[in-house]
C-alpha cells in the first residue's frame, strides 16, 4: 500500500491542475460560444441583426475601418490619452495622498474635501475641461486625470494612515531624518494601497477620456463611436465598443503586469504584522 | 531617579507594567523629551538626539518587504553606507550567530525567534557603545527564550557593549545581568539597586544553584509587593 499522505499531497495537486486546466477550456469555449451564437442568432433573425450587428459584420466594418478609415490612428489617440491620463493622475495622487504624511493636520483637513470630491460625478466637469484645454487632446488627458486623481488620493492616504508607528520610530532611533522614514517606510508601506487602486483606476481613465472625446474631438475611438451613432452606422458602433473591450483587457494585463513588478518582494504587503 | 550604568554591563530594568520603563527607553534613545532631568552619555547630553544608542523595541519590527539582510543592514544604509560594504561587514556575524542561510529569506518566511534573532543583530550592527533591549524576548515561547538567552550573552561577550534590558521575567534578569534596578509602580521610582554577584560565563543550569534561588526570592518579594499596587492603581481608574 502506498503511503497515504503522499497520496492526498498528490490528489490535491491533481485536482487543483484538473481544475484549471476545465476552467481554460470552459473559459475559451464560453467566448466562442457566445461569438458563435451571436453570429447564428443574428443570421437566422432570431435577434435583430440592424442593432445587434454580427461578428461577420463587426470584422467587415472593421477591416474597411482599418484600411480606407483612421481606426488605428483613433486606437492610437485613446489609448495614448489614456495611458497619459492615466500615469499623471495616478502618480499626482499617490504624491498627495503620501505628503499627508508629512503634517497631521493638513492629512485631516484635506480628507473630507477629498472624499467629497470623489462623490462628485467628476464627469459632469466635462464641459468645463473641454472649454478649458480646448478640444484636443489635452481635455482628454485632463478628464482621465479628473478620474483617477481623487481614488488614487485616496488610497494612497489610507496607506499612510496605517503605517506601523513603531517602524517609524525605530528609524528615528537609527537616526533617520524625516525624508529618510518618508522614504524607507512611508512609501513601501503605502504601495499595496496605491497599487491596488490602480486596477479600477484604469478603467476610469479609459472612461474618461472616451466622455472627453464624446463631447468634443477630431479623433479617438469615442469620436468614432459618436459620429457611426449619427449617421446611424450600427454596425460601426460595434467595431468600436469591441475595440474598447479589448483595449480595456489590454491595458487590465498590463496594469497587473506592473503590479507584480511594484509588489515584488512584499508577497504578503505590509498588512502581515511587523511583528 | 537617577541611574547610573556602567561601561560594558548589562543591566536590567524590572518593575510592574506602566512604571514608566519603556518612557525612560524612548528618553534615553533620544525620542522623548524628559520634562526635567538629563541623559549623559559619556558626560555628554543626549537628550533629543536620536541616533546614539541603539533601541530594540519590544516587536521585532523587521521590515516585511525588505529580506532579512537587507533588514540588518538598514542602520548602516541610513548613515549612508554603501550596500555592498555593509553587507561585507554583516555577514560574518550573520553567519557566527545563526542567520546563516537566510539572508534572502523575508522575515515572513521565519519563526519568531529567528525574526528576534535578526532583528537583536540589526541593533548590534547598528555599532553604538550603549544598547537599550525593551522585552526583546516576551513574545517568544519559553524553550526559544531560553536559547535566545544565551545567544544574547554570548552575543554580549563577543562585542562588548553595554546593554540596558528591559524585562518581566526574574529568571531572566538575574541569569543575564550584572545589576538590576527595580522599579516601583507609579509613579516610578528606583525601589531598589541590586547587584548580581554570580560569576561569568553562566550556564543554564545557574537558574537552580542556591545564590540564584537566594536572589529570585529577594526580587520576588520586593516585585509582589509593587504588583500588588500597580493593580489596585489600576481597578482605582
Amino acid at each position: 500500500m502506498s503511503d497515504p499522505d503522499i497520496s492526498v499531497v498528490d490528489d490535491d495537486e491533481v485536482a487543483e491542475q484538473r481544475t484549471r486546466r476545465c476552467a481554460a477550456i470552459w473559459r475559451w469555449a464560453l467566448g466562442v460560444g457566445i461569438i458563435l451564437g451571436w453570429q447564428i442568432l443574428t443570421r437566422l433573425k432570431i435577434i435583430d441583426p440592424y442593432y445587434f450587428s454580427s461578428p461577420m459584420a463587426i470584422v467587415n466594418t472593421a477591416y474597411v475601418a482599418a484600411t480606407q478609415g483612421t481606426l488605428y490612428l483613433d486606437i492610437g489617440y485613446t489609448s495614448a490619452s489614456t495611458i497619459v491620463g492615466f500615469i499623471i493622475g495616478v502618480t499626482g495622487g499617490a504624491l498627495l495622498g503620501l505628503s499627508t504624511w508629512w503634517s497631521r493636520v493638513y492629512g485631516r483637513v484635506s480628507e473630507p474635501y477629498l472624499v467629497t470630491f470623489n462623490a462628485i460625478p467628476k464627469l459632469a466637469l466635462a464641459p468645463i475641461l473641454i472649454i478649458l484645454f480646448g478640444i484636443g487632446f489635452e481635455s482628454k488627458v485632463a478628464l482621465a486625470v479628473a478620474l483617477t486623481i481623487v481614488p488614487a488620493a485616496l488610497a494612497a492616504y489610507g496607506g499612510v494612515k496605517s503605517v506601523d508607528k513603531d517602524l517609524e520610530t525605530l528609524l528615528f532611533s537609527l537616526g533617520a531624518t524625516r525624508f529618510q522614514v518618508f522614504a524607507k517606510v512611508v512609501v513601501p508601506w503605502a504601495m499595496p494601497w496605491i497599487v491596488s487602486s490602480l486596477r479600477v483606476n484604469i478603467g476610469l481613465a479609459l472612461a474618461g477620456a472616451i466622455v472627453g472625446e464624446f463631447i468634443a474631438s477630431r479623433f479617438g475611438i469615442g469620436r468614432m463611436i459618436l459620429y457611426a451613432g449619427q449617421v446611424m452606422d450600427i454596425n460601426l458602433v460595434w467595431v468600436g465598443v469591441v475595440v474598447l473591450s479589448i483595449l480595456a483587457l489590454v491595458m487590465y494585463t498590463a496594469v497587473m503586469t506592473v503590479e507584480r513588478y511594484l509588489l515584488k518582494g512584499m508577497l504578503h504587503g505590509s498588512q502581515l504584522s511587523s511583528q | 531617579m537617577s541611574l547610573t550604568i556602567p561601561d560594558g554591563r548589562l543591566v536590567s530594568l524590572i518593575g510592574p507594567s506602566g512604571c514608566g520603563k519603556s518612557t525612560l527607553f524612548s528618553v534615553i534613545a533620544g525620542l522623548l523629551r524628559p520634562t526635567t532631568g538629563d541623559v549623559l552619555a559619556d558626560g555628554e547630553s543626549i537628550v533629543r538626539r536620536p541616533g546614539h544608542v541603539a533601541y530594540m523595541l519590544q516587536k521585532s519590527l523587521l521590515l516585511p518587504w525588505r529580506t532579512i539582510i537587507d533588514n540588518i543592514i538598514l542602520a548602516a544604509e541610513v548613515r549612508g553606507v554603501s550596500k555592498r560594504e555593509s553587507i561585507a561587514r554583516a555577514q560574518p556575524l550573520i553567519e557566527h550567530y545563526g542567520l546563516g542561510g537566510f539572508e534572502q529569506h523575508y522575515p515572513h518566511e521565519l519563526s519568531g525567534g529567528m525574526r528576534q534573532r535578526a532583528s537583536l543583530l540589526r541593533t548590534m550592527l547598528y555599532d553604538r557603545d550603549v544598547v537599550l533591549l525593551d522585552e526583546p524576548f516576551g513574545a517568544l515561547d519559553a524553550q526559544t527564550r531560553l536559547l535566545m538567552q544565551s545567544w544574547l550573552l554570548q552575543v554580549w561577550s563577543d562585542l562588548g557593549k553595554t546593554i540596558l534590558f528591559v524585562t518581566h521575567d526574574i529568571d531572566e534578569a538575574i541569569y543575564l545581568s550584572d545589576e538590576i534596578y527595580v522599579f516601583s509602580a507609579r509613579p516610578g521610582r528606583i525601589k531598589a539597586h541590586i547587584k548580581i554577584p554570580l560569576s561569568r560565563p553562566r550556564d543554564q543550569d545557574i537558574v537552580t544553584s542556591a545564590s540564584f534561588m537566594d536572589l529570585k526570592r529577594e526580587l520576588l518579594g520586593l516585585l509582589n509587593h509593587e504588583a500588588r499596587i500597580a493593580e489596585r492603581q489600576e481597578s482605582m481608574q
